[in-house]
């Protein structure tokens, strides 16, 4: 330490990164405080945004937060008919520790249901899951806009279609009246049973995804992708590198942040396929093959009104799903990526 | 115009050559697209195109085909040749379907403005990062994506709350999506602050703010979330099954589901409503298409006008969110 050293750079020498109130001081220079507004200040100025906000939260927090808590009910034998009220009922109902977990346990039409939601996160984080990027890739390659923009808005069309309509388009396209069928007849061909066959159902089920959604979900990545740096590429290319090594080294780690973000998005969903699109063809193809977790739930607790049992398995599906999702979101940091919310 | 001219020509001075607009042209480093290359990507578009386009025409030529063409074609009809609207006025001639129309408008549009009104007011009110409360607030609004309420405590709650059979089973529980509130958040964020400071200079309170700074910058992005809003309550078919028992409430995509999916045989999916008509005398093909075409029109006409807007309001929430 020499002597002239001031306190400022002494303090840095100690505390490096933090920057001193000396520091700020500089000579000639008044030291500004920032007024420090007491409570009922801020309740004044602020209470008109805190109104703004109180209808929203108080939705939240009964459709959201209330049912939460009310997931207590898997420790329950609940019974909606003891008191007055739901909340009665609540209250007046036994509890039973673990009882509803272990009937569910056992039972191997939950784990049916467990191995097909799976199977079928599975099958289409392989099938459908790359489908967006290589959409997003072969738009931004083509020049002309006005194609480009053409193509964009018609395959984003069917995100906004209810699965509904979704089912209905595939029902009349190759079901067992629909379009395929109707074309094979005439051609004397035997038709397919495509939409009732419980072997194929994953493929189906993730055609309609893919038909679905596969466009809307390239938009992130249009986006990604635009934001490259032009420069990197005239660059690459002055180096001599050719078109599929400028994909791989400059394209590809380009989409990376994106890719993996939705990855783990996806993979905090692994337990939760879309209920709607299989509650409609459950019946069509038979329930070994369309049972998920959703449909469990829904045909297994809220029809015969097994409530403890249904909340049970919800609350499995979303303690898993949390847990998946804060792992995904752990292995992300440690690759070094950011991930869904930031390391704090 | 034939590709060729896409490139100008310097041997053939006549012809102008065509002025290319931005993001057209190729950069200089890029190599020429192989002709392989470009029938690949021209078929792979077309492809797209058709499989998108394709179902939608077949059913619209359907549900306007007369019922001798659409028996001559077997069923469902590709090549329009005559237009015959009795399908249409059929479905509209009072009826489920009629009245299901009217009852998915109904929560379309009572839905979309409640969900809008909560959201922009609540976006605007998360908008201002020293305000009273903010990081607490924030936090339990940005909870919700990592907390999933199950199906069963929700469905207690909203029949606790006497929803059951009613339409604000379809609207309320389903009213605030924190992912839009959270985009619009985002835009409300970027207008410059000097704006907002010197309007309160001038005396403007917070929802005089609102109305006349924020919304007017942020009319995109309000029309992309309002959008999203509007198809949710339009597509709304899980919670009708779960909450609606009465017939005279079914919205749109029940009906339709009855009507299509219900008469597949063996496709007799659970909890389907004995809806009058249905099960007695099974809709001819014209009528089911009419009904599936009545359920996209309405997204299909609000689409053109909005969907410039995507990019800028999908965006800023998936990046930022």
């Amino acid at each position: 330490m020499s002597i002239d050293e001031t306190t400022a750079e002494r303090d840095r020498r100690i505390r490096p990164g933090r920057r001193t109130r000396r520091d700020r001081r500089g000579p000639g220079v008044r030291r500004t405080f920032r007024v420090r507004r007491t409570f009922r200040d801020r309740l004044r100025r602020d209470w008109p945004l805190l109104l703004m906000v109180a209808p929203a939260a108080l939705l939240l927090l009964v459709f959201h937060y209330l049912p939460t808590l009310g997931n207590v009910i898997a420790f329950q034998d609940y019974n909606p008919f003891l008191g007055d009220d739901p909340l009665d009922a609540f209250l007046q109902s036994e509890w039973i520790g673990f009882g509803n977990f272990e009937t569910l346990f056992t039972d191997p039409a939950f784990w049916d249901a467990v191995r097909n939601t799976l199977t079928i996160t599975a099958f289409q984080l392989v099938f459908f899951f790359p489908l967006p990027i290589l959409l997003a890739v072969l738009l931004n390659n083509v020049l002309s806009a006005r194609v480009r923009g053409l193509v964009q808005s018609v395959v984003y069309l069917p995100h906004f279609f209810s699965w509904v309509l979704v089912v209905t388009f595939f029902v009349q396209m190759l079901g067992g009246a629909g379009l395929l069928t109707q074309e094979m007849r005439q051609a004397g061909l035997e038709p397919w049973q495509v939409m009732t066959n419980p072997d194929t159902f994953i493929v189906l089920v993730t055609a309609e995804a893919i038909w679905k959604d596969a466009g809307w979900g390239a938009i992130v990545f249009l986006a990604a992708l635009s934001a490259i740096d032009q420069n990197l590429y005239e660059a690459a290319a002055a180096d001599g590198a050719g078109r599929w090594r400028r994909f791989w080294h400059i394209t590809l780690p380009g989409l990376r942040p994106v890719i993996i973000l939705l990855l783990i998005m996806r993979l905090g969903d692994a337990l939760s396929v879309g209920f709607e699109q299989f509650i409609l063809q459950r019946e069509a193809v038979g329930r070994q093959a369309a049972e998920v977790l959703d449909t469990f739930v829904y045909y297994q607790a809220i029809v015969p009104q097994q409530w403890g049992l249904g909340a049970a398995a919800g609350l499995f599906k979303a303690v898993v799903g949390l847990i998946l999702i804060l792992a995904a979101n752990s292995a992300a940091h440690r690759l070094g990526e950011q991930g869904v919310y930031a390391k704090s | 115009m034939s590709v060729v001219s896409a490139r100008p020509d310097r041997t053939d001075p006549p012809r102008r050559p065509r002025r290319r607009r931005q993001g057209e042209a190729r950069p200089a480093w890029a190599e020429r697209p192989t002709p392989i290359g470009r029938l690949g990507k021209g078929v792979l578009l077309t492809l797209l195109v058709l499989a998108v386009l394709g179902p939608l025409w077949a059913v619209l030529v359907t549900s306007l085909a007369a019922r001798d063409t659409i028996n001559e074609a077997g069923g469902i009809v590709l090549v329009p040749r005559e237009i015959d609207i009795s399908a249409y006025v059929t479905i509209f001639s009072g009826g489920t379907v009629t009245q299901a129309v009217w009852v998915s408008t109904l929560v379309t549009v009572a839905g979309t403005l409640v969900s809008l009104v909560l959201t922009v007011l609540a976006a605007y009110g998360l908008s201002r990062p020293d305000s009273l409360a903010h990081r607490p607030l924030l936090f339990f609004f940005l909870l919700t994506f990592l907390i999933f309420p199950g199906l069963v405590p929700s469905y207690l709650v909203v029949t606790g709350l006497g929803l059951k059979d009613s339409l604000w089973s379809l609207v309320l529980p389903s009213a605030i999506s924190v992912f839009n509130l959270v985009v619009v958040r985002a835009f409300f964020m970027n207008v410059p602050s000097e704006l907002v400071d010197s309007a309160r200079i001038d005396g403007a309170g917070e929802f005089r703010i609102l109305t006349l700074i924020m919304l007017p910058l942020s009319r995109a992005v309000v029309a992309v979330v309002g959008l999203f809003y509007a198809v949710g309550y339009w597509n709304a078919y899980f919670n009708a099954v779960l909450y609606l028992d009465d017939n005279d409430k079914f919205p749109i995509q029940r009906v339709l589901q009855s009507y299509l999916l219900a008469g597949q045989s063996p496709h007799v999916t659970g909890n389907v409503p004995n809806l009058p008509g249905v099960t007695a005398y099974p809709p001819s093909l014209a009528i089911k298409m009419a009904v599936v075409v009545v359920t996209v029109v309405p997204a299909l006409l609000i689409y053109p006008f909005v969907q410039r807007h995507f990019t800028k309001g999908v965006l800023t929430g998936a990046v930022k969110g």
